[in-house]
């Protein structure tokens, strides 16, 4: 059973909400990532992601085992786009369903967590004056070559 | 030896490519990374930087084998 993917279409969390539905869980909950219109004080206009396609699933997949495992939930989905997004899409979505609110709300906030450390999936911003940069949030700054 | 490397995010645009073929007499992930660092001018010491082979983390001192899949990872920023 998969419960992490990487998706080239929009996400339809309607549909992918369906495979939390377990008769015992009385809660869920869910994260939604957006694409922001600005970081760092740049006006953004969008965004590409790119991602490391077997291990960004390995990694991810990972995760959300270690999530079922270390929480008392019942089910637990996450995924990622990845290509040309705009302003206001859907980046990132993580339901998780629980018997009871704590452990779901807590597993929501640990995957997205894990997700943004450790899944090799690199976001590239589209700024308002042209420019556009990779994202390597380790405090120092990698401009492209060219 | 002939190792496929894939590069991501700013390590591909440095490069200029999003992989290559590369014989490469490197025996270690370590190795390896310093030979394509000075090559393709790459900036990000190896303490910013995880390495995975086929597919999977492994730690710098990891022996390469001829064919071997290696991907640097620069940090990442999804979600």
């Amino acid at each position: 059973m998969k419960r992490f993917s990487l998706s080239e279409e929009a996400i339809d969390v309607a549909r992918e909400r369906g495979a939390l539905d377990h008769a015992a869980a009385g809660a869920y909950a869910s994260f939604e990532g957006w694409v922001r219109n600005h970081n760092e004080g740049r006006i953004v206009r969008g965004l590409d992601y790119q991602a490391y396609a077997v291990l960004a699933s390995n990694e991810g997949e990972a995760i959300l085992a270690e999530a079922v495992a270390r929480f008392e939930v019942r089910e637990a989905r996450c995924i990622h786009r990845i290509g040309r997004l705009e302003v206001g899409d859907l980046a990132v979505w993580v339901g998780v369903s629980a018997d009871h609110r704590a452990a779901a709300f807590d597993a929501c906030r640990w995957i997205i967590d894990q997700v943004k450390e450790r899944v090799p999936i690199w976001k590239n911003e589209n700024y308002a004056d042209g420019d556009s940069g990779w994202l390597h949030p380790d405090g120092v700054s990698t401009p492209p070559a060219g | 030896m002939s190792y496929r490397l894939l590069y991501f995010a700013s390590l591909a645009d440095r490069a200029g490519c999003a992989g290559e073929e590369r014989a490469s007499g490197a025996s270690t992930a370590r190795e390896l990374y310093a030979e394509v660092a000075v090559a393709h001018g790459f900036a990000f010491a190896s303490e910013r930087l995880r390495v995975a082979v086929n597919g999977a983390f492994v730690d710098w001192e990891h022996a390469l084998a001829s064919g071997d899949e290696v991907v640097f990872i620069p940090p990442v920023s999804g979600g």
